[in-house]
């Protein structure tokens, strides 16, 4: 902003030191981004146009109480411009260009997995950018659609502010990819979150003696919902007998966690899983 | 002038080099070599257990192993290659890659024929300084004195095939040209447990536990900063390798930070910071930890010892054995760990001891263990 305003003011010095004649300089409170626009002047004679924005400067010689024809082109980025003209003196207006229509929209979602069943656990916010990229800021609606493989769980249209447009939910009961759409007019963008069960439910062990100790195994693993818990979480299953104890943590595998416990005497084995406890088995001695 | 010179350097140099044979012993050392003596040749004889127990450990040292065989009394029960074995380690354990740096004989008991040593053997490995004891019997033959070598069992694992269900996570890298948020996978989500910060004659000691809450693995980092009452960080250290770095979901780790020569007192308060990122892992080798007992061992120090069981069907080259010590409240009132310096061959076991300070082993009121494993050649 410094430096463009430094531009002006220098630009402006050169304009008085041009041989000038009074004018005037009339520009569009608004345009919109790509399209033409035109400044209107006042006075008579030659004069010198600068014209100052995000992303250009250019400088040209004009006839005093014409028009001055600005191409789309030259202003595709939105923000501020300045106009100059100068002849006997310097006299100078600013005009906006505002972002045209939507044609992409930037979507984060968060997070990229989430337990089942969790409370505002999905968030999402969406911005939308003009075909040339500049950030549009006009009132929009985005319409923020979530979809499991059971079918659609959320829906809400959601009105942008300053150009920002958001949402949170909670998350489904099924495990499994969460599509999130948002869509604006004829622009969609799409992202999944992955529905991951949640912690284990009613974690049940058996076991029984063998030549080496005694096999435990889990029945299948579900969480409160009924999603089966991934495979690779860690089940600790535990043997106490006396003032010693043995441990082991098994990953569950194929939907069940297995594990061999070397024991030859009585021992109470449990299985916890996270903060989870399992149900108490008693084993006799071999 | 031109004689006198010389001989008095020849002098010096002789007297010197008398000097150094006569002090040089295993109790002063000499560079490079952790005991023992600088010329072969020139070994006592071994006249007194101690000295056939130092003989015996500077040729091991040496890895003199003829001589060291040699030396050993005929009703030894070892062979050559299980002495060898014994000292060396195999299938690429930690003492496979470890160099035997110095030791410290002393006596037990004796008669006029047997004497019992326990010698503090001090290995220097890959993973920092160990120090192991061994207790060893000698007895007199002649007018020398032998080691007595028990028989060397080297594990051994009958064929078998082992069926093993495999699950293993892969990370892939997004490419470059991936929209900008279309592609983000969230580091694991893991959580600070427990924390308790105590007072030792090292230094100030924080530790506790980790917990993967995700569903995916985790490479798990602690670190700790202790702040004094004005604000400004003392110091800031990391639980290094007193921690298993690598949790499977839900799997918990103890950790501990170390902060030698700074007082507690001196700290207001400390920050916590646990990192964990996204790493490919596998959920196998299962290692079991049976027999976990609190005792004391030979020498009186508080110690949990244990067997650790190699349950599946992959040889663990070196494992770390990781506790946490819990009072009758439940909070983490010590960590402690160690290395087994044998490979865990395929469903056998080895056993293990980590260390209590005397001081808290009346406080224990339970344990966890966990185990992290490095396997040559897997991630």
């Amino acid at each position: 902003m410094r430096m463009r305003c430094c531009l002006v003011h220098s630009v402006a010095a050169l304009g008085l030191l041009v041989g000038c004649v009074a004018q005037e300089v009339r520009v569009p409170h608004s345009v919109v981004a790509d399209e033409d626009a035109s400044i209107s002047t006042s006075g008579t004679g030659k004069a010198t146009f600068y014209l100052v924005g995000p992303g250009i400067s250019r400088r040209s010689d004009v006839n005093l109480g014409h028009e001055i024809n600005l191409a789309g082109e030259e202003l595709q980025h939105a923000g501020e411009y300045f106009a100059l003209l100068c002849s006997s003196d310097c006299q100078s207006a600013s005009f906006f260009v505002v972002a045209a229509k939507p044609s992409s929209l930037t979507f984060l979602v968060h997070p990229s997995r989430v337990p089942v069943a969790q409370g505002d656990g999905v968030s999402g916010v969406a911005l939308p950018f003009d075909q040339f990229q500049n950030f549009v800021l006009a009132p929009e609606f985005v319409n923020f659609q979530l979809t499991a493989k059971n079918g659609s769980l959320w829906s809400r249209s959601v009105p942008t502010k300053e150009g920002v447009a958001w949402f949170r939910t909670a998350s489904g009961r099924s495990a499994g990819a969460l599509q999130v759409r948002a869509s604006l007019n004829d622009v969609s963008t799409l992202r999944a979150v992955e529905q991951v069960a949640s912690d284990p439910c009613h974690l049940r062990i058996t076991g029984q003696r063998n030549a080496k100790g005694i096999l435990l195994q889990t029945e299948p693993i579900h969480d409160c919902a009924g999603n089966p818990v991934p495979d690779g979480t860690i089940v600790t299953f535990t043997a106490s007998a006396g003032n010693g104890k043995s441990t082991v943590d098994a990953p569950i595998k194929q939907g069940v966690a297995r594990a061999e416990i070397i024991a030859p005497g009585a021992v109470t084995i449990s299985a916890a899983s996270g903060v989870v406890m399992g149900n108490e088995l008693r084993i006799g001695g071999r | 002038m031109k004689i006198a010179l010389p001989i008095v350097f020849v002098a010096v140099t002789t007297a010197l080099m008398v000097l150094a044979l006569s002090g040089a012993g295993p109790a002063r050392g000499t560079v490079g070599i952790a005991g023992g003596w600088a010329m072969y040749g020139l070994t006592p004889k071994a006249s007194t257990p101690q000295q056939a127990l130092t003989n015996l450990l500077v040729d091991v040292q040496r890895r003199n192993w003829d001589r060291a065989f040699r030396a050993l009394s005929k009703t030894s029960a070892v062979d050559q290659q299980g002495f060898i074995e014994d000292w060396m380690g195999s299938n690429g354990s930690l003492r496979s890659f470890s160099a035997l740096e110095d030791f410290d004989p002393r006596p037990l008991h004796m008669t006029d024929d047997q004497a019992d040593m326990r010698v503090y053997i001090h290995w220097s490995t890959p993973v920092g300084p160990i120090q192991d004891v061994r207790d060893i019997q000698l007895v007199r033959e002649g007018d020398v004195w032998r080691a007595v070598w028990p028989k060397f069992q080297p594990p051994t694992v009958p064929a078998e095939v082992i069926p093993v269900t495999y699950l293993r996570w892969d990370l892939v890298t997004g490419s470059a040209e991936d929209q900008w948020g279309s592609k983000n996978v969230d580091a694991p989500h893991v959580r600070i447990i427990s924390m308790n910060a105590v007072n030792t004659a090292e230094g100030a000691v924080v530790m506790g536990e980790v917990v993967n809450e995700d569903t995916i693995p985790a490479f798990v980092n602690v670190n700790a900063t202790l702040v004094d009452g004005s604000g400004n960080a003392i110091d800031d250290e990391s639980s290094f390798d007193k921690i298993d770095h690598v949790l499977l979901p839900k799997q918990v780790t103890p950790y501990r930070i170390d902060f030698p020569d700074i007082d507690l007192s001196r700290v207001k308060n400390v920050r916590m910071d646990v990192k964990a990122a996204l790493v490919p892992a596998s959920a196998d080798p299962v290692i079991g930890v049976m027999d976990q007992k609190l005792d004391t061992d030979a020498q009186g120090k508080a110690v949990l010892h244990g067997d650790l069981l190699n349950e599946s069907g992959q040889t663990v080259n070196i494992s770390h054995v990781i506790a946490s010590f819990y009072d009758n409240s439940g909070k983490v009132v010590w960590v402690s760990d160690g290395y087994v310096d044998r490979a865990l061959l395929p469903q056998s076991s080895e056993p293990f001891a980590v260390e209590i300070p005397k001081s808290l082993s009346g406080e224990v009121h339970n344990f966890h263990v966990v185990v992290n494993q490095y396997s040559l050649g897997r991630s």
